[in-house]
């Protein structure tokens, strides 16, 4: 299949801030993979994720003008996905609120499975990836990016503060805090029945 | 069971489930549809930088009168006085007054 010649991002970019909102559509195509991997990470429901990204790109269209180009777009562009994300967990803060008052029998029942595994089987890590899944849901919006920054996706403290805009003793602290209150919470489910 | 034991379990299961990236049949399209269509005006936004902006107009006006208030030279005469400053300026319209009536 023939394409037309392949502009780069930043002509791109120049393009669309000179009013050719279709040269928008390539980026849209190139990076909305990378924003549905990481809106996953943070909402359950795929209806919320679609919202989320769209939201991503809306703003990201709103507030093109300020992207200096000094950083590849594609940094920019996390930043304000990881900020949406964030806005969105506080949004919906009083679900997890809810939700917090009753950790659940299926989040026993995924506990119970996950002890009662061989260690290394498939369901024994079927089972945890249920459990931190709802662990993760119960712990507060600021715990819970900062757990899904520095201690899933493994990104460094520097990073993390880049992407949130929190300093970097913020960030610390707020790394402090979390693994505080996903220990309490794991205290919470397995306190009566394994420790 | 250890708590730290099920907390490293439970991060590295969480590490091994990488997040799918598909996306939604047409999603492209749907975004710049929306993109085309015309955008809500942003009060709130609009509201802020005005605000920023007056905020902004009144620091220079402030550091413009500390500059003048600064920089002007004391008066010759300055009265050190307060009270008698106010009455001064209490009894000038009377004072204008009587001017006035004498006149007549």
């Amino acid at each position: 299949m023939m394409h037309p010649i392949e502009r780069t991002e930043a002509e791109l970019i120049a393009a669309v801030l000179e009013g050719d909102a279709a040269s928008f559509e390539p980026l849209v195509e190139k990076y909305s993979p990378r924003l549905f991997a990481t809106a996953r990470r943070y909402a359950r429901r795929e209806s919320e994720v679609e919202d989320i990204v769209q939201e991503v790109w809306l703003k990201s269209f709103q507030k093109l003008g300020s992207f200096r180009g000094d950083a590849p777009f594609e940094h920019w562009l996390m930043r304000l996905a990881v900020r949406t994300c964030y806005d969105f967990l506080r949004n919906h803060r009083r679900n997890r609120e809810d939700a917090f008052s009753e950790l659940g029998e299926s989040t026993e029942e995924w506990l119970d499975r996950l002890v009662s595994q061989p260690a290394g089987g498939d369901e024994r890590a079927d089972a945890a990836r249920q459990l931190i899944a709802r662990v993760l849901e119960k712990l507060s919006p600021p715990a819970r990016l900062v757990v899904t920054l520095l201690e899933i996706e493994d990104r460094s403290l520097k990073e993390i503060s880049k992407l949130t805009g929190w300093s970097v003793p913020l960030v610390k602290v707020r790394a402090f805090r979390a693994r505080r209150e996903m220990r309490e919470i794991l205290a919470r489910i397995a306190k009566d029945k394994y420790l | 069971m250890n708590l730290n034991d099920l907390h490293k379990e439970l991060i590295a299961a969480a590490r091994s489930q990488l997040p799918g990236d598909r996306v939604p049949h047409t999603f492209e399209k749907r975004v710049m549809a929306l993109l085309r269509e015309p955008l809500a005006p942003d009060y709130r936004e609009w509201w802020a930088r005005g605000l920023w902006r007056a905020a902004l107009a009144c620091l220079a006006f402030m550091l413009l009168l500390g500059t003048l208030v600064l920089a002007t030279p004391p008066r010759n005469s300055p009265s050190n006085d307060l009270s008698q400053d106010f009455e001064n300026t209490m009894l000038a319209s009377m004072n204008q007054d009587t001017d006035s009536t004498s006149t007549w």
